[in-house]
């Protein structure tokens, strides 16, 4: 379990790293590595270059600019999950990052790099997607926004040009009297899980839920946003005795086929929990942050 | 402290310099880029106190510190290492040479049996009470939670679990003492 | 942890007090382990050392059309390529290393495949270069066409007519089958009130040491001689295979197990590919040669254990005595059997369990299959056995209405029934079953107890109220150990420095052998434990015995140790009291030195150790006593009277006359997660006794070790074969190995039955933990889910799938 031999490409801004790409044949971009490496101790991929970011600037800066929070592509996860502004912002990132593998993998693992690898059993992507997130990529005609419903297209693959490199992950501020959860089942501590979800639910002013997002990861060839949950939550449809009900909606999405130690009626079931248990928990600490807000106006 | 140089490897790989601080010492190193960190410390360091077990990042034996952090030195090259700084098992004991209270705890708790993954877990245990060291208050779950990551075949994990609760408990307890004030 | 002593070992008149027997002595071999100075295979320095990659077959069976090395042998930094045609001898069928008279087609594999290949995984050509990343390169560039034949990997279809034959000349896929007769069972079946019969299976599983296999070479031209360091559990044996294979004097071959990264079964197999191929290239290519198996390797070359289909049927009275067993299985051997039926020939043994039950017929069939070669892993085919068994049980107290516990209690043996012989059944130690001693009444009621069983129910049934499902599962388990035919133990006290020197012929895995045996030593010669050194795993030390397994190396090698340590005791003692003028009873040895008893006098024991060597250099101080001009020596006669020897240096063997039988008793309180179902272990206990323990703090180690391995085997760890024969899931990411997570906290509590078999009283405990953990949570899972009504827990290991899919189709009847 050794790589094959590469040429290693250790550009200093991001055009070189893109002029890389587009010099090479069969290129991979090494951000953080703890995806990459494995693929190339098994031999899985054989690249002709590796391209390694770590000396390209900015990539690692993180912000929190009005409804965005910015993070640069090669930012550790672990720096992520640590950040108390972002926190702050978003806290449905550091409860989704606290399930990505363990500690020691968020230490070097990237944000950009879970994403632009899209193993439809990842956290991260899954995040993006029930956030609305985009992504910036960097290919030879400069920079665009990719949003993240347009980004995970099968398996390990994504609409990214394979001479451009995903240089910013955007997630948006969340809104308020939102609720939030990231939940999953995995069969260890740590591993790729069997089905994940990550929700947001947002309250109207008269504490009714007024719409949900919700997304789910392990289940299909991509992560997947979980519509007709989210149909069903729209506009005061939803009363919270409903929840189980609505909850079921999300089962259809399923697509992974059988195997012998997961059946698909087992993880159409476990998928329907965990939405059941995300939107229950959503829905507490949204009432949570809708009623301090008001008592904070109240006091104020 | 004189720095060290190592020759390329036995093959024909092309190379590159690289230069990176392990356990104190500046190391000047060319490296073929394919070359694993966790193969560098050990066969062009003689560091073998890492050990590899998977090479595929799920069993943890291979843990080292990077820039102050618990890495897997299998999934990361050693050409991503120039100016970086390195600790590795090797760099746990004290200056005179006694057990740090991670290993003394296995020790005492019998942490450990075959010691094949022992250095991954030393590693990972003393970054994870450098980080928290409030550990010691946690519960039994909450540190298997927070030592998952680590493979071990021989121990059941009972020994690891009781070891990294005394660890934190003698760290805590040290500098508690260090932070009491001196009487004059 | 808690504690019960039956009678001590008989000690002699003068014996020496347990000072460090039976204490928690921590231990000698961690320091050096926790600053990172192990020396494991990979770790020691070679200077010139080149390194070995395999081409392995990506085909279950098939014929190798095509071979062609060229590519490879031209990539620069290879140094050889080896197939099948240029390895001389080698090219052969590798040995039966345990022959049985049921094997009527026994198979063993060559250490490179010629014309056919029987597994994915099997080594086809072995590469040496520079370093390991130019050995796969050439790997990868050597071209092999191999064309697939038909393949059967489900056992049972294996065995059916016409099934596609993993040996053209071994009918049925049979290598080998066995019936054994206890009592009489035909007649109990025909009198019994009750008969209950379940098939149950346990699926495949690996060892999985965070080391994996592991050779280096190094073969000296000027005295001819051959180092090999190899992760091995038996150098002496794989040191006799080497002799044979090379045709060398054994003087000429030195196998040494350094520091192994973890053994638990396979690495007791020899030799694998690696293990010839490796000393082969060192000799024919003048330059140390190291193979270290990567962890992909290891899933498809190391061996594999656990299949086994067992329909086992219990003959019994209304009243739930069980007073027949019939028990048939098949058992998966893999492509090859070279270590003959030791798993189904444990497994057939231990199938009566800690019950009385005297009428037995037990019959297995040893199956080929076109996937890794099985030998034994961690239990040995127990695991197997007790599942089948324990559930039975539990399926017979459920028919007649008995409670598990209580259906148990009427039919454990009683303490005054022992030695319990089941006759007509062998062992694996060829002798007939005849369990030696045990308080298994007395576990039981520990364990029901600890448990706090009307607490349980109580709780159970309000958590039943509220729509959770929590449950208690149990099973009770017999291990055979310390099987023979023997080890031995030397002992010798160094004249310089006092220290006390141990030998055996044993490997250690993490055994923590350099503590326990040292503390048998220690109270013998009163000196400190880590004033012992116990030095192992080196034929060139060290070449009578064994190897380690079976939970033996305590009995075995423990015992012979102990009395060679009696020995040195009884010969510092004849010295010193000469050196002190008095009476050897009068001297207490204590500190590193010998005491007259009420005075202040000593002697260091180096320096009775130096006067038993009579001498003629004054090297230092001591010495000078003992040179031929010094008062202390006599001045008549020879300085060796008779035929004594110089020095203290005593050597004794320790053959068991038959395995000494460890038990206990295990339960758990479990949660299945109503969304996830998945297992949660609210409280494990243990009772266990495996007589008298040397260092508690080790056997616990061992115990738990065991559990964790168990828990893997009951709800995580599967080597899945696809239909064609490719293993689905050979890394950690898919091979799902607990984590600390995923196995619980152990209570355990200890019973100390010794054994009348050695004479220090002690059992093994090696692979104990293992074995009752999956009919354990199988028992507690099924009594959580029973208000759903789900069917039987009969395969293992569950996962969270199986059980959702049991409740869904018990709420869909």
């Amino acid at each position: 379990m050794k790589p094959s031999r590469f040429e290693y490409v250790l550009p200093r801004s991001i055009e070189e790293a893109v002029a890389a790409r587009v010099e090479y044949a069969d290129t991979v971009v090494l951000s953080g590595g703890q995806s990459l490496v494995p693929t190339l101790n098994f031999r899985l991929s054989n690249p002709e270059a590796v391209i390694d970011l770590r000396l390209v600037p900015g990539l690692a800066d993180v912000r929190v600019d009005g409804d965005w929070i910015h993070v640069g592509g090669r930012t550790r996860q672990r720096d992520l999950e640590l950040d108390d502004a972002v926190h702050a912002a978003n806290p449905l990132i550091r409860e989704t990052l606290h399930h990505v593998a363990h500690p020691v993998i968020r230490n070097r693992g990237t944000v950009g790099g879970s994403i632009a690898h899209a193993d439809p059993s990842a956290e991260l992507p899954c995040l993006l997607l029930c956030l609305d997130g985009e992504v910036v990529a960097h290919g030879p005609g400069g920079a665009r926004t990719i949003d993240a419903q347009d980004l995970f297209e099968f398996i390990l693959s994504t609409t990214l040009e394979p001479d451009e490199i995903l240089t910013e992950v955007r997630f948006p501020v969340l809104p308020e009297r939102t609720g939030w959860c990231f939940t999953e089942f995995a069969r260890r501590h740590g591993d790729f899980a069997l089905a994940g979800v990550a929700a947001t639910l947002t309250l109207a002013e008269d504490g009714t839920i007024a719409w949900g997002q919700l997304a789910a990861c392990g289940v299909t060839t991509t992560p997947v946003r979980l519509v007709a949950v989210e149909d069903a939550l729209l506009d005061g449809a939803a009363d919270p005795s409903r929840i189980r009900e609505i909850a079921q909606l999300a089962a259809d999405v399923v697509t992974v086929p059988d195997d012998e130690s997961c059946s698909s009626a087992y993880r159409r079931d476990l998928l329907v929990g965990l939405v059941e248990r995300a939107l229950r928990t959503s829905l507490q600490r949204a009432t949570e942050r809708a009623t301090a807000r008001t008592s904070r106006e109240v006091t104020s | 402290m004189t720095s060290s140089t190592y020759r390329s490897p036995v093959n024909d790989d092309p190379t590159l310099d690289i230069s990176l601080v392990v356990n104190g010492r500046p190391v000047e190193a060319s490296v073929s880029p394919r070359l694993l960190l966790s193969d560098f410390l050990r066969h062009h360091l003689g560091l073998t106190g890492t050990h590899v077990g998977c090479e595929h990042g799920v069993c943890g034996a291979c843990t080292v510190h990077i820039d102050g952090r618990a890495a897997r030195s299998c999934l990361t090259l050693a050409v991503q290492l120039d100016g970086a700084t390195v600790r590795t098992v090797e760099d746990l004991e004290g200056p005179d040479g006694s057990l740090s209270p991670v290993q003394e705890a296995f020790r005492d708790c019998h942490g450990l049996q075959c010691g094949f993954c022992t250095p991954g877990f030393l590693m990972s245990v003393t970054a994870l009470l450098d980080e928290d060291p409030d550990v010691a208050d946690a519960s039994d779950t909450e540190i298997r939670e927070r030592i998952a990551g680590n493979l071990c075949r021989c121990t059941g994990y009972q020994g690891i679990v009781a070891a990294t609760r005394q660890a934190a408990e003698t760290i805590r307890d040290a500098k508690e003492q260090a932070d009491v004030p001196t009487r004059g | 942890m808690s504690r019960r002593e039956a009678e001590q070992p008989e000690q002699a008149d003068n014996a020496p007090p347990m000072v460090h027997t039976g204490a928690r002595v921590r231990r000698n071999e961690d320091p050096r382990l926790l600053r990172g100075q192990g020396r494991y295979v990979d770790d020691i320095p070679l200077e010139g050392c080149v390194h070995g990659a395999f081409l392995r077959s990506t085909i279950a069976r098939g014929r190798i059309v095509a071979l062609d090395t060229t590519d490879a042998e031209r990539v620069p930094g290879v140094l050889a390529v080896y197939t099948c045609d240029n390895i001389g001898g080698l090219d052969r069928e590798m040995p039966l290393l345990i022959p049985h008279p049921c094997i009527t087609h026994g198979r063993t594999q060559r250490p490179l495949a010629r014309d056919d290949v029987y597994y994915v995984g099997q080594a086809i050509a072995f590469v040496v270069a520079v370093d390991r990343y130019v050995a796969e390169d050439a790997v990868s560039r050597i071209s092999v066409d191999i064309e697939p034949l038909p393949v059967e990997v489900d056992m049972e279809r294996a065995v059916e007519d016409g099934a596609p034959l993993v040996h053209p000349d071994v009918p049925g896929n049979i290598a080998a089958s066995l019936v054994q007769h206890c009592g009489d069972a035909d007649a109990a079946f025909e009198r019994a009130e009750h008969h209950t019969k379940i098939r149950v299976q346990v699926d495949r599983s690996t060892g999985a040491p965070m080391e994996c296999l592991a050779t280096a070479a190094r073969w000296d031209p000027v005295s001819g001689e051959l180092v090999v360091w190899d992760g091995t559990q038996a150098p002496i044996g794989l040191r006799g295979a080497l002799s044979s294979l090379f045709d060398l004097d054994e003087d000429k071959v030195r196998v040494i197990a350094p520091d192994v990264g973890g053994g638990f079964g396979p690495k007791i197999h020899f030799p694998y590919a690696n293990e010839v191929l490796v000393p082969l290239a060192a000799m024919q290519l003048g330059r140390p040669v190291k193979y270290i198996e990567d962890r992909s390797e290891n899933f498809v070359h190391m061996s594999h254990e656990r299949t086994q289909i067992h329909e086992i049927e219990l003959a019994a009275t209304k009243d739930g005595e069980v007073i027949g067993l019939r028990d048939v299985f098949l058992h998966d051997t893999g492509s090859f059997i070279p270590y003959g039926i030791a798993v189904a020939q444990v497994a057939s043994t231990a199938i009566a369990g800690p019950y009385r039950i005297p009428n037995i017929e037990v019959e297995f069939r040893c199956v080929y299959t076109p996937t890794v070669p099985v030998t034994p892993y961690r239990g040995c085919g127990r695991p197997q056995a007790n599942f089948a068994l324990e559930r039975a049980m539990d399926q017979l107290a459920e028919e007649l209405g008995i409670d598990r516990f209580e259906i148990r209690r009427r039919n454990l043996i009683a303490d005054d029934e022992f030695p319990y012989k089941r006759e007509g059944l062998i062992f694996a130690d060829g002798l007939p079953v005849t369990y030696d001693s045990g308080q298994y009444g007395a576990a039981l009621a520990l364990l029901e107890k600890e448990l706090d069983l009307p607490a349980f129910r109580a709780e159970q049934e309000r958590a039943r109220a509220e729509g959770r499902w929590l449950g208690l599962g149990l099973s009770f388990y017999v291990e055979g150990t310390g099987l023979g035919p023997y080890e031995g133990g030397r002992v010798r006290i160094h004249p310089i420095t006092g220290k006390v020197y141990v030998n055996t012929g044993l490997t250690t895995q993490g055994q923590g052998h350099a503590t326990s045996m040292a503390q048998l030593v220690a109270d013998q010669l009163g000196v400190a434990v880590d004033d012992v050194i116990v030095v192992e795993g080196d034929t060139g030390v060290y070449d009578w015995g064994v190897a380690t397994f079976a939970s033996r190396a305590m009995v075995v090698s423990g015992s012979a140790i102990h009395k060679a340590a009696v020995k040195a005791r009884e010969r510092v003692l004849e010295i010193a009291a000469n050196m002190l003028e008095v009476d050897p009873a009068d001297i207490e040895l204590k500190d590193g030195a010998a005491g007259v008893r009420g005075t202040a006098t000593t002697i260091p024991l180096a320096a009775i150790a130096t006067v038993s060597n009579p001498l003629r250099y004054a090297f230092n101080d001591a010495a000078q006593i003992a040179t031929q001009f010094a008062p202390a020596s006599k001045g008549d006669g020879p300085p060796l009277q008779g035929d004594s020897r110089p020095g203290i240096e005593t050597e004794q063997f320790y053959s068991p006359p038959h395995a000494t039988w460890a038990y206990g008793v295990h339960a758990a309180i479990v949660e299945v997660d109503p969304v996830s179902y998945d297992l949660q272990v609210k409280r494990y206990v243990i009772v266990h006794d495996c007589g008298k323990m040397i260092n508690p703090m080790i056997v616990e180690g061992q115990i738990a070790g065991g559990v964790a391995s168990g828990m893997g085997g009951a709800f995580y760890e599967k080597l899945e074969y696809e239909a064609n024969g490719n293993l689905r899931n050979a890394s950690f990411m898919e091979f799902l190995m607990p984590y600390a997570t995923e196995v619980p906290h152990m209570e355990m509590h200890h019973l100390e039955t010794p054994t009348p078999l050695n004479p220090i009283g002690a059992k093994g405990a090696g692979e104990a933990g293992t074995i009752p953990v999956a009919a354990v949570i199988a028992s507690g899972i099924q009594d959580a889910l029973a208000p759903e009504g789900i069917g039987p827990l009969w395969h293992v290991p569950l996962n969270p799938s199986v059980l959702h899919d049991a409740v869904r189709e018990a709420r869909s009847r």
